[in-house]
């Protein structure tokens, strides 16, 4: 392969150098080089890196799985990381949240329902004695049928609180309580739980909240105590009248019982309305049972309430809502005059109750009689099984006689029984005083206890009411104090806030000078830097303009001045070529005309006038002769310059001449010798000199060789002469031109302007 | 051209020579003739002469150039 490389390599390199370049070849040699060995260790680098990479996300995923807080640095830092996170290991787990408001919010739901439930407690025992009681209150009724069906929300509950005081309207509006920021809130029973929850989390709060919650509370006392009060005064009145009413009910129910059981038992009517009697009689007994199970229903029912009433108003009086304290009273005497009113009617059914027992006594009594009565008569007149009354047209006359006998065997027989009785009546009526004393004594005794109990409880209640006023006076008291301190706390508040006022107005002066200042400089300052931006972009402007117009000035200058180099060269060159029309022998053609094309083209440049003047003059007018010519000319001086080489001043006769003649045939030398660098004084001989002129003209230096012949003497130099003097006219008018034309040269690579 | 005098003097020269030696001829003849009965001598004499003369003149105009001329002034202080 390396061979072909070499080959491509080869082949392309020919290709280039016959000047069609494709080094495509050698570039896919290059290629095919570099693969081969490398293929293995680029596959492990390759590997190595993937397993890394690899390793490092799954630990990173591993260790995110384990530490949230990490998994969250890393969503935070790395920007898909999440998404990433989320499809590896589910959704990040929630953050904790610490609960510090919620017991605050649960307090009101928690009042209200409370108060829901304290409705509910109070309305359910309504709702049990409204089964049981048919005797419907119309006004109480509708909205207790309404919370039978158990109200499930708070909002319903206290509508009903609401109504159950609109309709009622006993208690009136409670005032605020005292001021007192840190007052745990509504004590009644059914508060308690809330105050357990309260209590532990007593904290600052703001004082709007402070005031709300304060408001809340109080109108959820207000509610509290005034639906619990009213409802449970209602309900307790309620049932009390029910029970009263019962009572009574049951005090006539008895009363008519037993005036129709005497009716019925004087037996002083006729036998057809006897039935009807004694009909009415069974409805006036069960409708007395009747009444009697309801009053006792309803006495248990009035005294459960009482109760709880009582109750109530115990708890109630355990707070300390002061102003309260005259509902609580008049609860109070509510409940007594219940207790009392309910008491009456109750020994009142007793005594009924004891009437009636007797008269029921009697009227068994009498109805055993009755039942012997018949039984005789049955056995006396077996046939007659049905009941005898209705068989009052039916009975024969023997019946009848039987009976009458029966009758008067009965009578005689009541007769003897009533004698007896007679006699055993005093020992029945002192047994029966005895029994009557010692009931009576129970009943005083029950009598004199409920009054002892009354009277105590007329002794509390004045206690109370008296304490209540006391209370009131040192209330009102109180408040008058608390309201001049109030006024005083007020009136310093109001310094106070005057004095803050006035400080926080100048600071928030002082804090507006300042700021006003402090935007009036920057207001300043800006316009100020825009003022200067501008000078500056105009002083800009206008030095780029200035540095435009110059440009172009000297743009123009400087194209003058190449124009001027360009003709100034253009005429040096046309000179040049002036030198170059010398023929072989006879000379250029008078540079006159070429010099002046140069004088008057360079007129303002010294340099090429001085230069241009410094040409000699035999140039200008003649003419001068090439170097070519010179030369051809110089082996003719030379060869004259050796034939008289020995003439000069003193030997210069003819036989000299002669003799100097068979010198130059007879001296044999090289024709051409390199001339030295120091001439030392025996080099200045003619011949010498003549073969370093040789030389250096051969070699192109007419100077030097202008030099050399310079240093021949005698009669060489007088033939020389003119040639020197040429070849030192065309030296100088050539090197006048070579300055001209490097002048020339040199401005014009001046004044070029490169692209 | 000063490389050319010369050869210019050495043709006057020999002009100069062949008419001196040709005037000295004849008038050598001449005078041979003439005066001196045809001797050789007078012919001889004058070719001579006139060589001579051209020799000198050759010379002469060859050693032109190194001829000082001085001149005679007379200081007369007056």
């Amino acid at each position: 392969m390396l061979r072909v490389c070499w080959k491509g390599a080869h082949a392309a390199a020919r290709q280039c150098v016959c000047g069609k370049v494709k080094a495509h070849p050698l570039q896919l040699c290059r290629r095919y080089s570099t693969a081969g060995d490398s293929g293995s260790t680029a596959g492990k680098i390759v590997a190595a890196s993937l397993l890394t990479v690899g390793g490092g996300l799954g630990g990173t995923i591993l260790y995110a799985k384990w530490d949230p807080k990490f998994r969250a640095n890393v969503e935070k830092s790395v920007p898909y990381s999440d998404q990433l996170f989320e499809m590896a290991l589910g959704p990040p787990p929630p953050p904790l949240v610490t609960l510090q408001k919620k017991p605050v919010r649960v307090i009101e739901p928690l009042q209200i329902s409370s108060l829901s439930e304290a409705s509910k407690e109070s309305k359910q025992p309504k709702a049990k004695a409204k089964k049981s009681d048919p005797a419907p209150v119309e006004a109480p009724a509708a909205v207790e049928e309404a919370p039978a069906p158990t109200p499930q929300t708070l909002k319903e509950a206290s509508a009903e609180a609401a109504h159950i005081i609109s309709a009622i309207g006993e208690v009136p509006s409670v005032p605020a309580p005292g001021t007192s920021d840190e007052s745990p809130p509504g004590h009644t029973a059914a508060d308690e739980e809330c105050k357990d929850h309260h209590e532990p989390v007593l904290k600052e709060r703001p004082a709007e909240e402070v005031t709300a919650r304060l408001a809340q509370q109080d109108k959820a006392e207000q509610d509290a105590l005034a639906g619990l009060q009213v409802e449970s005064l209602g309900s307790t009145a309620k049932t009390t009248l029910q029970a009263i009413g019962a009572q009574e009910a049951a005090l006539t129910a008895i009363a008519a019982h037993t005036n129709k059981l005497k009716e019925a038992m004087d037996s002083q009517t006729p036998p057809d309305e006897k039935s009807s009697q004694w009909k009415a009689l069974n409805e006036a007994l069960s409708e007395r049972t009747r009444a009697m199970e309801e009053a006792e229903e309803a006495l248990l029912k009035a005294k459960g309430e009482l109760e709880n009433l009582s109750g109530v108003i115990n708890s109630s009086k355990q707070s300390k809502i002061n102003t309260a304290r005259p509902q609580i009273l008049a609860a109070e005497e509510n409940l007594h005059s219940m207790i009392v009113d309910l008491d009456k009617v109750v020994t009142k059914v007793q005594t009924a109750q004891t009437e009636a027992k007797i008269v029921s006594q009697y009227s068994e009594l009498v109805n055993e009689a009755k039942a012997q009565f018949q039984q005789e008569l049955a056995n006396i007149t077996p046939e007659i099984q049905a009941n005898w009354k209705r068989l009052s047209g039916k009975l024969s006359a023997d019946d009848l006689n039987s009976l009458i006998a029966h009758a008067h065997r009965r009578i005689d027989q009541l007769n003897r029984e009533l004698a007896e009785q007679r006699v055993r009546e005093q020992i029945h009526i002192e047994v029966a005083l005895e029994q009557q004393k010692l009931e009576d004594q129970k009943a005083l005794e029950r009598a004199v206890v409920s009054a002892l109990e009354h009277s105590r409880e007329d002794m509390r209640l004045e206690q109370e009411k008296k304490a209540q006023e006391v209370r009131e006076v040192m209330e009102a008291e109180m408040r008058t104090q608390l309201r001049r301190q109030a006024a005083a706390h007020t009136d310093h508040l109001r310094d106070v806030l005057k004095v803050q006022e006035q400080e926080l107005r100048e600071e928030a002066q002082e804090i507006l000078n300042s700021k006003m200042m402090e935007q009036e400089t920057h207001y300043r300052r800006l316009t100020q830097e825009q003022l200067d931006t501008f000078t500056l972009d105009m002083n800009a402007a206008y030095a780029r303009l200035k540095g435009i117009e110059e440009a172009i000035d000297s743009h123009v200058i400087a194209e003058e001045e190449a124009r001027k180099a360009h003709q100034l060269w253009l005429s040096v060159e046309a000179l040049n070529y002036t030198l170059k029309s010398a023929g072989a022998d006879f000379p250029t053609e008078p540079l006159e005309g070429a010099v002046g094309v140069i004088k008057e083209n360079c007129a303002g440049n010294e340099f090429a006038q001085a230069l241009a003047t410094a040409i000699p003059e035999e140039s200008l007018s003649r003419g001068i002769y090439s170097e070519a010519s010179l030369r051809a000319r110089f082996f003719d001086i030379r060869r004259l310059a050796r034939r008289v080489a020995l003439i000069d001043e003193t030997r210069n006769s003819l036989y000299q001449y002669f003799l100097s003649y068979l010198q130059s045939v007879l001296l044999f030398e090289r024709e051409q010798v390199a001339p030295p660098a120091k001439l030392a004084p025996e080099d200045l001989d003619t011949f010498k000199l003549l073969a370093y002129a040789n030389y250096s003209i051969e070699r192109g230096d007419l100077e030097l060789a202008a030099k050399f012949v310079n240093q021949l003497r005698g009669e060489s130099q007088r033939v020389a002469q003119d040639w020197l003097k040429e070849a030192r006219l065309t030296l100088e008018t050539k090197q006048v031109i070579s300055l001209l034309s490097a002048y020339a040269n040199a401005v014009g690579l001046g004044t070029t302007q490169a692209p | 051209m000063s490389e050319k005098e010369l050869g210019q003097k050495w043709d006057r020269c020999l002009a100069d020579c062949a008419v001196k030696f040709g005037t000295g001829l004849g008038l050598g003849i001449v005078f041979s003739v003439v005066f001196f009965k045809r001797r050789t001598w007078p012919i001889v004499f004058g070719t001579g002469l006139g060589l001579g003369m051209a020799y000198s003149n050759c010379q002469n105009d060859l050693r032109s150039r190194y001829v000082l001329h001085s001149k005679y002034f007379s200081f007369e202080q007056k």
